[in-house]
């Protein structure tokens, strides 16, 4: 380990912060292996929404009484939290959205329709995710726009050797930080450069790069962010779109109705300031508060632990899997763990990855099977579906052997 | 495997290891369709040929799990040689198997469910166990609804 010496996680005691993992689960002790689907959540994400709600329920924004002014200082307190944590520089730029689809969907929606005409390009990737391929697909019916793939190259990075070509004329790239199948780790910063000198906007998916790694806004280099809050420890229901203020503020508005308006007559309305224009309706104010608290407990354990202890049990995932089963079993993605997060698409011997999870749920091991919402990415591999694991704070190399030693299970049933 | 006994029956692992009538027919005259679990990704196609209300010839295509797989080739042995009539009953009753009810709202509103026909399952009886696994179900009655899909066609 190159950062041997430097602190990693307990995760014993991480693990005793997540009542999930206090009992059997289904009669059995639980493998959590799917993290990049949700997270599990600690106690002091559920106290804080238990709080809030016993403690400063009322709708944000409107009254003049106390306890509407203490709901809305809560949920305003959560959106400093999350900008400190992604290295904003105001909290203005922090607009909750329902999920991390919703904030693609609201860049494509209202950037989209506002700045793109029939015969622009947006420039995406085939690893993405369907949240940032299908909004823009939709864009592309409605406005007759051009989209543009960057492709996959050795041991599962994106093959930029085009990407002057891909570039030349487009108006934005936007594409993940962190591939959700392959766990890849997409040069974001060198991208945005060179979108930036080809006249293109960026925008990232960071839904996988959030929750796993240190992330400094001024490092990335972006211009839109999305991510959504339960795969960081918070609760489902709310996710995050962060833009550049001028960006935002040029943008026409996503949503219409309470909360977003500066004024409205019979002939028309004006627009609301900076984050409330995009947020229209009585936000998820206990999840906010919720993800402000996953924020705080992640803060707490520091961003550059999570990412230490994530790395040397990639480095462990892949060693033990492939000397215990070496060439049964193929590993999708980069084979380096630094360039790379602890999402692990495999496939074993000849068994279907439904079969495979279905026979890994029998050990008490969590593990996903399908397509993850990557079906040009499936294609791009030769796979109808994968099993995928995925690692978070809480997991041990105890879970990666016990996922191991379950695979022999599958291997006898169905092999031929 | 302890607890899995019931879902991957020895006969449902034979029909995934061995699937019958596994092909394609032409169309026409055979009808054809091709079925999708968006969840998973399971396929299932199906080639039907029926002449004077009998399903004279069958085939199999695509690709997925055992369960998807292993019944649709299980419901290609079971249909082969039946009359259409026959076959909905075989339908119904498989679909009833695993707890799927098909009720439209014109029925009576007694809230009683109708009785499953009367039929012989014969080996469809193996996917019995699919039911405790209800994420199982869509794998298992792919291959019914891709058929019900190929006789519209």
């Amino acid at each position: 380990m190159s950062d041997a010496g430097q602190p990693t996680l307990d995760t014993a005691a991480v693990r005793a912060d997540f009542p999930i993992f206090d009992g059997p689960v289904n009669g059995r002790e639980l493998v959590y292996l799917d993290s990049s689907g949700t997270s599990q959540k600690p106690r002091q994400v559920l106290d804080s929404m238990h709080a809030f709600y016993v403690e400063a329920n009322a709708n944000v924004h409107r009254g003049a009484y106390y306890l509407s002014d203490q709901a809305s200082r809560r949920m305003e307190g959560a959106r400093t939290k999350v900008a400190r944590f992604i290295g904003a520089t105001e909290a203005e730029e922090v607009i909750f959205t329902k999920n991390a689809t919703e904030a693609l969907n609201l860049i494509a929606a209202s950037w989209g329709r506002a700045n793109l005409q029939a015969g622009d390009a947006v420039v995406l990737t085939v690893i993405e995710h369907h949240a940032n391929i299908v909004p823009w697909h939709m864009l592309a019916a409605e406005r007759g726009i051009e989209l543009r793939f960057i492709g996959i190259g050795e041991d599962g990075h994106l093959d930029l050797s085009n990407l002057d070509t891909l570039l030349d004329g487009a108006k934005l790239v936007s594409f993940t930080a962190m591939s959700n199948v392959l766990g890849t780790l997409t040069p974001v910063a060198r991208i945005a450069e060179a979108a930036h000198a080809a006249g293109a906007l960026v925008a990232i998916d960071a839904c996988q790069y959030v929750p796993h790694l240190p992330t400094r806004l001024a490092d990335l280099g972006v211009d839109f962010m999305a991510f959504s809050g339960h795969k960081m420890c918070g609760p489902t229901g709310v996710g995050v779109l962060w833009a550049r203020r001028e960006i935002l503020e040029a943008m026409p508005p996503f949503l219409g109705g309470g909360g977003m308006i500066a004024n409205v007559t019979l002939d028309g309305f004006t627009t609301a300031e900076l984050p409330h224009k995009f947020e229209a309706g009585t936000p998820p104010i206990a999840e906010i508060v919720g993800l402000g608290a996953a924020v705080d407990y992640l803060d707490g354990l520091g961003m550059e632990a999570v990412r230490r202890h994530e790395v040397e049990l990639t480095s462990y995932f892949l060693r033990t899997i492939k000397e215990r089963h070496g060439d049964d079993v193929t590993v999708h993605g980069p084979s380096e763990p630094s360039e790379r997060g602890g999402v692990f698409s495999f496939e074993y011997k000849d068994v279907h990855p439904h079969d495979l999870s279905q026979v890994l749920d029998e050990h008490g091991v969590n593990v996903r099977a399908g397509h993850h919402c990557a079906k040009p990415l499936m294609k791009e591999l030769g796979v109808g579906a994968t099993a995928r694991a995925s690692l978070y704070i809480y997991n041990n190399e105890s879970d990666v052997d016990r996922l191991v030693e379950a695979l022999d299970d599958a291997s006898d049933l169905f092999s031929f | 495997m302890a607890g899995l006994e019931d879902l991957y029956k020895e006969i449902v692992i034979d029909h995934y290891r061995s699937p019958r009538n596994r092909g394609e027919l032409e169309t026409p005259p055979a009808q054809h369709a091709e079925g999708l679990n968006p969840l998973c990704g399971d396929e299932v196609h199906v080639y039907v040929q029926v002449e004077d209300e009998v399903i004279t010839e069958v085939a199999i295509g695509g690709q997925g799990c055992s369960i998807s797989q292993a019944s649709a080739s299980m419901m290609s042995a079971a249909i082969k040689g039946k009359s259409l009539a026959e076959v909905r009953e075989l339908s119904t009753a498989v679909k009833s198997m695993m707890s799927i009810h098909e009720q439209s709202l014109e029925d009576d509103d007694s809230g009683v469910l109708p009785e499953p026909p009367e039929v012989e399952l014969g080996d469809l009886e193996a996917l019995k166990g699919v039911v405790k696994y209800p994420v199982r179900i869509k794998c298992a009655t792919l291959g019914w609804n891709t058929l019900a899909e190929a006789l519209q066609s």
